[in-house]
């Protein structure tokens, strides 16, 4: 759940920076545990009938997943350009 | 037996009527109790049993059994008793007492056969749901405007329900309330009235500007009924109607995105709250047999998930005080129950295997693949990935982990965290023994969600996303701000213009003010004929009804007096 972090004194381990780079190869470590499988294994393709195949092509969900998931953090901070305020934006309506 | 079956809902607002007037010491046995038995009355009900009442010329059939509705049943009193242990030691009277009434009028709607009965409890929703915000008013200054806005969006949506429901008695002739198809002005306007309160656009704003605004306990119950009466209003109203499609799709982005950008730790699970409904709306635009057993599996787990997440959410606020990402970090250390049992309501709602999640959204998205839709499946397939992002990583991270804040609160007290090992629970149980949601779905269900294949492709799609959390968390730096959303054009820039009249042009008001009055007057002047001394109506009262009236209107006046927040 835990892999990156920000140093603080001789705290808990998680928040070590010597720790940091550990935590970064566990994590591409596991990475790589997930897309073992598709070596030997084949994805249902749920669109055949359509002529579609990209989703059973191999490592389409990773780089899927990966790719929708940045193209979503980079649309939210565009969007925050326009869309954010400070947090006080509409406490002037506050009085009863 | 039958003469013992009462419609279920009655049973909790019955509970909730009677806790302002027990004991202390009962207040817990009535508070777990009456939800119990609502759920034992919920399964005592057959398709048989029937209760009618003669409302004008209608029947009202309150006491209606449909497999849809028994499944939200079960889990709205379900709920109401573990929100209940979760708030008995903190929640005020007033807010456990309109919590249970707001349940069990979503239980009563869950068991409505007609449209009045329906609508009646669809209302009595809004008001007991208003008043679990209220509650909270004496330690949240923004708690009271909340509410009424609150109240306002659900009023609109009350009156364009109303509305539809009359045009469409009249077109039809029938109070039936059974599938229908927005082709005509009465049912668009009743699939409207069921939108606004699912927090479809452009009304989504309500739910991430009122929820959270409540108690830590009055939040877990808010999420639970509002939402997923209104999944469930459409389930039985609009199966399949194309529009729902479009529509939750909008809901499933907004709300990855506005959870993405915001700071407020029950706002996050807010803005996913839409994103989740969002799913559940797809799935009843697709319509099939597997998507509507899709949208009611989903509804069932993600009121349990989402409850938990809002329930280690509130464990913070309560235990720290705090509610914004900015001000938290590195609560895993001194408070472990709620970090755990959170990451474990972040894992179900993100559908990682072996956990509720996993085996209900994939009936949505195993849908959208089985009616050949495959732009509507690409779709869900990146939205999955975002809850991961938005609610299964952001969240706890952000609270429990991300930066040592200093802060080292003690876990909640036992009742807190027992309800939230509960919950715990059944996401797992749920997770490891789907059979038991897949056996009271309304349609039968052949689905294996254990396949090799899509186990391993959900863990790809879920670890790659959550790779690129942490690849790009410098872009997702907490800010101190709110974002925008269309509530601005009625909370700022409709305000703002009167205001600029008046400063500008005052002698536009004038005028204004005065066709106001003389509206006004007219009205006053038809009444008093009509209602006046001399009026038709005024005419043969005693004046010991009039005496008993005002000392009516005098204690009511009173009792709001009292609850009125300072």
């Amino acid at each position: 759940m835990s892999q990156n972090q920000k140093p603080k004194k001789q705290k808990h381990w998680l928040y070590r920076e010597e720790n940091r780079r550990k935590l970064w190869l566990i994590q591409f470590g596991i990475l790589f545990v997930a897309i073992l499988p598709e070596f030997f294994m084949h994805h249902h393709a749920s669109f055949e009938a359509q002529g579609i195949h990209l989703d059973a092509s191999p490592t389409f969900y990773a780089w899927y997943g990966f790719l929708t998931c940045a193209a979503m953090v980079l649309a939210a901070k565009l969007l925050g350009y326009v869309l954010k305020r400070k947090d006080d934006y509409y406490d002037d309506e506050q009085q009863r | 037996m039958s003469s013992l079956i009462l419609p279920p809902g009655l049973i909790l607002i019955l509970g909730g009527l009677l806790l302002p007037w027990v004991a202390p010491r009962f207040k817990s046995l009535i508070a777990i109790g009456f939800p119990l038995l609502t759920l034992m009355m919920v399964w005592l009900v057959t398709a048989e049993d029937s209760m009618t009442l003669t409302f004008l010329e209608y029947q009202l059939d309150i006491l209606h059994l449909t497999p849809e509705g028994r499944v939200f049943a079960t889990v709205f009193s379900m709920m109401a008793g573990i929100g209940a242990l979760y708030a008995l030691k903190h929640a005020r009277t007033l807010e456990l007492s309109a919590a249970f009434v707001y349940a069990g009028s979503a239980v009563g709607v869950t068991f409505c056969g007609d449209l009045i009965s329906f609508f009646v409890f669809w209302e009595i929703m809004a008001i007991g749901s208003t008043l679990v915000i209220w509650a909270n008013c004496y330690q949240n200054d923004r708690a009271y405007g909340a509410s009424m806005r609150y109240l306002l969006v659900h009023l609109l949506g009350g009156v364009i329900l109303m509305i539809g429901i009359a045009f469409h008695v009249a077109n039809t002739g029938s109070i039936e309330f059974t599938a229908m198809k927005a082709d005509n002005p009465a049912t668009i306007l009743i699939m409207i009235g069921f939108l606004i309160n699912a927090g479809a656009p452009p009304f989504s704003a309500w739910i991430a500007d009122a929820y959270p605004e409540a108690s830590a306990s009055g939040t877990v119950f808010l999420s639970a009924f509002t939402t997923k009466t209104a999944v469930f209003a459409l389930l039985m109203g609009f199966p399949g109607e194309t529009i729902l499609i479009y529509v939750g799709m909008y809901m499933v982005f907004y709300g990855i995105i506005y959870a993405l950008l915001e700071n407020d730790m029950r706002r996050i699970l807010a803005y996913s709250i839409v994103n989740q409904v969002g799913f559940m709306v797809v799935a009843i635009g697709i319509g099939s047999e597997l998507a509507l057993n899709g949208a009611t599996a989903h509804a069932f787990a993600h009121i349990i998930y989402k409850g938990l997440l809002l329930m280690s959410a509130g464990s913070v606020l309560l235990m720290t005080g705090k509610r914004k990402c900015t001000d938290l970090g590195g609560l895993f250390q001194t408070m472990p129950v709620t970090a755990i049992n959170g990451i474990i309501g972040a894992l179900a709602i993100s559908a990682v295997p072996l956990t509720s999640g996993f085996v209900t959204k994939s009936l949505e998205t195993s849908a959208a693949a089985e009616a050949g839709m495959p732009w509507v499946w690409f779709m869900l397939v990146a939205a999955s990935a975002g809850v991961f992002l938005h609610a299964g990583i952001k969240f706890p991270w952000f609270v429990f982990f991300q930066k040592d804040s200093g802060l080292r609160p003690p876990d909640p007290p036992w009742n807190m965290r027992l309800a939230m090992w509960i919950m715990s629970f059944l996401c797992i149980l749920i997770g490891i023994v789907p059979a038991i949601i897949y056996g009271i779905l309304p349609y039968t269900l052949d689905y294996e969600p254990y396949t090799a294949d899509h186990v391993v492709t959900q863990l790809q799609l879920l670890l790659f996303a959550g790779f690129a959390f942490f690849a790009l968390l410098a872009l997702m730096k907490r800010t101190l701000t709110i974002s925008l959303d269309l509530d601005w054009f009625y909370r700022k820039l409709m305000f703002g213009v009167v205001v600029w009249i008046k400063n500008h042009i005052p002698q536009l008001i004038a005028p204004v003010m005065l066709g106001l009055k003389n509206f006004g007057q007219r009205k006053f002047d038809r009444l008093f004929k009509v209602h006046g001394p001399q009026g038709i109506l005024a005419r043969t009262w005693p004046s010991a009804s009039m005496v008993l009236w005002v000392a009516v209107l005098l204690a009511v006046m009173m009792i709001l007096h009292y609850m009125r927040p300072s």
